[in-house]
This record gives structure tokens, C-alpha cells and sequence, in this order.
């Protein structure tokens, strides 16, 4: 078996991360969602993303709930919500991470570029090329900083000579701003670099292999405020060449980061909306009581 | 959610970022309720000649730029320590405005002293008191309810005070006409209507400050910036 198949070992990275397999029971505030519906601007026109009707569970217990969005082509949408809401659940069927895990039941309709995600022949592995992954903790491989970004290069085929991947590699590191600090010691083990460091590794191995989406799960967990803001940074440069998922719990980072926010509520999806009004004026009750804190 | 009865907004989760909000109101409505007093004192202290109550005024309006200060700093700390957001950023944007306005208030009201000290030297103008007091009551009743509605967040009484405005103004003109008829009879007048005039002025500049302070109560509790803006726009807002 090969254990350096990317798509496994960022299945085990879900692992390491203690996904949230843990299933939101149904609680009191239930009962002021509308199921289905959601306030604001869940849709877009063309967009890289539509979601419909999309149901996803754990064995018996529903962790999404009919939700319906569109995600459009190169926005920052940032996904909030208190823990257990599904925002990470909904985040990895975008690029069928959930399949990793058995007893999840993805439903409803998914089309990434009108094309059906969730198809029988699709080819998962290249599905997750396009739509590429980062998560919480920094997981480098246990390989040089330039063959971490050179893997996915290499088993893609995009390069045929040595040169290419030397160009790939050099221009996914400068894309993470990490081409400074590591173009002199490109050889050197990658678990060697500080968390921040390691994280903007994850994201350029994440770019070398072309995705057109890039989902992050709470990215900037791990990291300190510097590196936080140098992430942000990079997801602001990043944005004009990608579709950018983002799942945080810092308000002020989704404020910062994303152009549209949407809020996950006990499965539900709450409100979308233009992240502006979203921190100055929301339009549901739950999410204004979130975002200010009067519960989490 | 339900919202505690005592507090129209609802808890935090955080009792500390709770007891923070609610101190800047109280504060805000202690600075208003100071500035209330000072205007009354001031248009007492014209009217009744009282230059003793001018000169208590003057000195205490050190405090109101006091309370300015205070209420800003701890609307600033609030900033950084909460990065507040929705409807608790709004209030905390609102009472940085509104406690400007106040202050202003409290200005005008040590401005009408100042010049009630001088009528009581010079001996009383021959016109004008019976305006100074009606227009003196309508600003004071207009930032009495502005400054009620910010309390109740009651953005329709925030809007019956932006209404009263055009009423003061024209209270304002018709009694500056009739200042200046005087003038023009007599010279002599000329000194001591200048002065009534001057504290029409400030009274009218009061009324000002009251629309300022409902303009961002609207804001506050509906969120739509309303200021600069035609009445109907602001009616619009209100009726959402």
C-alpha cells in the first residue's frame, strides 16, 4: 500500500486532527430554524460551487440539515459557527474528505463546475487536486521542504523534467511566501521549520499541484499572531487566483479574510451574507447572538 | 434569546464584557443628565438675573469635558479588549458620537451663563426672555427624549425628535426678527439684544445636538447610517 498517497495521508491528517465526528445533538434553539432556509445571499451567480439540498450524517445522526449554497468563483467565504455546527463537516464534502470516514452519508446535489461531485467514476484523487486541502495543524510531510511541494507534482505527472518541478516548486514557495526563508535550504527536513513556516509549506503543496480551490480548516489555529497575520496576508494575495473556503472561529478573522461569511448553526445554515453586514448588521437573531458572544 | 429584563440587550457569555456595555451606557446617560441640568441652570440663571447659578455653571462644565474624556476612554478599551461586533459595536460607535454632542451641549449651556453674568452687569435686555424660555423648554424637552430613546432604543422617538428640529428653527427666526426690530428702534438696545440673540443661538445649537443624538440612536438600533440624509429617508429606516 502506498502510505504517501496524498489523498491517505490527509485522511489520517483528518484523524490527527480530531475532526469533528462528534454529532450536534438537537437542542431548544432547534426550534427557531426554519430548516432549508437561509437569510442573506445564499446564492451567487455562476458559481464555482453549488450545493443543493445537501444532507450529510453520521450513522443516524444528521450533522447537516438540507442545506443549500452557492460558493462563487474566486470569493473568500468564511464558514462560522460554535462547535459541532457541521461547518467542517459541510467543508469536507466540498472535496469528499468525508468519504474517508465510514459511517458518513453525504446526500443531496454537489457540482463543482456543474459537474457532479459525488459521481460514481469521478476520480477522487483528482478531484482533490483541484480542490485542495489545509488543515489546523501544520502536516508536513516527514520529507525535504522541496520534495513535500515537488509530491503532488511528481504523482500528477505535471512536470517532465527536472527543471519544471524546479519551477513548480519555486513558484508554489514564492505564491506561500516562504520562497525567502527557504530557497537556501530547499533540502533541509521540513519538520524543521517553526509552525507558521510549516503551515505556509502545507499551503504551497497545496498550490503546486494547480487546484482551483483551496478549503482550510481553522488554518491559523496553530499559529501565532505573526504567523496568523502572514497567513491572512497570503489569503488575501491568494484569492485572485483561487476559490477560497475558509472555516475559522476567530470572528475577526473572518472579518479580516473573507468577502462573504456564512453561519453554521446545529447543522443548519443560518445566514450567508456579505461579511460586512454580517459583523455590523445581521439579519437572523442566532447570528447576531453568536457573533457578539451572548452564546457560543 | 431571551433578553434580561434589566438590560434590553441580553447577556454575554462574558459577565465582565456585559458589566463593560452596561457601564458605558450608565455613564453616557449620567453625562446626559448633567448636561440637561447645566442648560436648564443656564437658561434659569438669564431669566432670573442669577449670576451666582451663571458661575456655578461655568465651573461645572470642567466636569462635563471630564465625562467626555472618560466615556471615550472606555469606549476605546472596549475596542481593544472585545472587538465588539453588530449591535454592540453600533452602540459603542453611537456613544463615541453622541458623547461629542454632549459635550457641545454642555459648551452652549456654559456659553448662555457667560452671558447671563454679562446681562445682570449691563441690566436686562428689553425683549426676548419669553422666547429664550420657550425655545429653552423645546431643546430641553428634544434632548430629554433624544437621550430617552437611547435609553429605551426606541428609534421612533428618535425620529419624532429629528421632526421637532424645523419647529425650533423657525422659533429661532421669528424670534431673531423681533430682536432686531428693537435693535433697530433704539441703539442703546443693541448690546443686550446681541446677547439674547447669542443665547438664541446656543439654544438653537442645542436642538442641533438632540438631532445629532437621535440620528445615531436610529443607527444604533436599526443599523442604517441616517445622517445627511432627507426625512423620509431616515422615516423609511425607522418604519423597517
Amino acid at each position: 500500500m502506498n502510505t504517501m498517497n496524498p489523498s491517505i495521508t490527509a485522511e489520517a491528517g483528518i484523524r490527527d486532527q480530531g475532526a469533528a465526528i462528534s454529532v450536534p445533538e438537537d437542542k431548544p434553539e432547534d426550534t427557531v430554524i426554519e430548516e432549508g432556509k437561509t437569510v442573506g445571499k445564499p446564492f451567487a451567480d455562476d458559481p464555482k460551487f453549488k450545493l443543493r439540498n445537501v444532507e450529510v450524517s453520521y450513522g443516524a445522526a444528521r450533522a447537516i440539515k438540507n442545506i443549500s449554497l452557492d460558493i462563487g468563483r474566486n470569493e473568500v467565504i468564511a464558514f462560522i459557527g460554535p462547535s459541532g455546527c457541521g461547518k467542517s463537516t459541510f467543508l469536507r464534502c466540498l472535496n469528499r474528505m468525508n468519504d474517508s470516514i465510514e459511517i458518513c452519508r453525504v446526500k443531496g446535489s454537489l457540482e463543482l463546475d456543474d459537474q457532479n461531485i459525488y459521481d460514481p467514476k469521478r476520480d477522487v484523487v483528482e478531484l482533490r487536486a483541484r480542490v485542495g486541502m489545509v488543515f489546523q495543524k501544520p502536516n508536513p510531510f516527514p520529507k525535504s521542504i522541496y520534495d513535500n511541494v515537488a509530491y503532488g507534482p511528481r504523482i500528477h505527472g505535471l512536470a517532465n523534467r527536472k527543471s519544471e518541478l524546479d519551477d513548480i516548486v519555486e513558484n508554489s514557495l514564492r505564491k506561500a511566501g516562504l520562497w525567502n526563508e527557504a530557497k537556501d535550504r530547499l533540502d533541509a527536513t521540513a519538520t524543521g521549520m517553526s509552525g507558521g513556516q510549516q503551515q505556509r509549506l502545507c499551503i504551497a503543496r497545496a498550490i503546486a499541484v494547480s487546484p482551483e480551490v483551496i478549503l482550510m480548516d481553522e488554518p491559523c489555529s496553530a499559529l501565532d499572531p505573526i504567523a496568523t497575520a502572514r497567513v491572512e496576508e497570503l489569503i488575501a494575495e491568494m484569492s485572485e487566483s483561487y476559490t477560497i473556503v475558509i472555516v475559522t472561529h476567530s470572528m475577526q478573522q473572518a472579518a479580516r479574510v473573507s468577502s462573504r461569511t456564512a453561519y453554521f448553526h446545529m447543522g443548519h445554515l443560518v445566514e450567508v451574507n456579505d461579511t460586512s453586514k454580517v459583523f455590523t448588521m445581521p439579519e437572523h437573531e442566532l447570528t447576531e447572538s453568536y457573533i457578539t458572544g451572548r452564546f457560543g | 434569546m431571551p433578553a434580561k429584563k434589566d438590560d434590553v440587550y441580553g447577556d454575554h457569555i462574558s459577565n465582565k464584557f456585559n458589566d463593560e456595555l452596561l457601564a458605558l451606557k450608565t455613564r453616557f446617560l449620567k453625562m446626559g443628565g448633567l448636561v440637561e441640568t447645566q442648560i436648564d441652570s443656564a437658561v434659569k440663571a438669564l431669566v432670573d438675573s442669577d449670576g451666582y447659578l451663571a458661575e456655578e455653571i461655568r465651573a461645572k462644565d470642567k466636569l462635563v469635558d471630564r465625562m467626555e474624556m472618560d466615556v471615550d476612554e472606555e469606549a476605546m478599551l472596549i475596542i481593544a479588549r472585545r472587538q465588539p461586533t453588530a449591535r454592540d459595536l453600533r452602540l459603542v460607535i453611537s456613544v463615541i458620537r453622541m458623547v461629542a454632542d454632549l459635550e457641545r451641549v454642555g459648551d452652549e449651556a456654559k456659553k448662555i451663563a457667560k452671558f447671563a453674568i454679562k446681562l445682570s452687569e449691563e441690566g436686562q435686555a428689553p425683549q426676548g426672555y419669553v422666547e429664550v424660555r420657550h425655545i429653552g423648554a423645546h431643546v430641553m424637552g428634544m434632548l430629554h427624549d433624544s437621550l430617552d430613546a437611547f435609553a429605551r432604543l426606541d428609534s421612533e422617538q428618535a425620529l419624532r425628535v429629528m421632526k421637532e428640529d424645523k419647529r425650533v428653527d423657525e422659533e429661532y427666526q421669528a424670534a431673531a426678527r423681533t430682536l432686531l426690530t428693537f435693535m433697530m428702534e433704539d441703539a442703546r438696545n443693541i448690546s443686550r439684544c446681541m446677547s439674547v440673540m447669542w443665547v438664541l443661538r446656543a439654544l438653537e445649537r442645542v436642538g442641533d445636538h438632540a438631532c445629532n443624538i437621535a440620528e445615531n440612536v436610529i443607527f444604533m438600533v436599526k443599523g442604517e447610517d441616517v445622517r445627511h440624509t432627507p426625512m423620509e429617508e431616515a422615516e423609511r429606516v425607522v418604519g423597517r
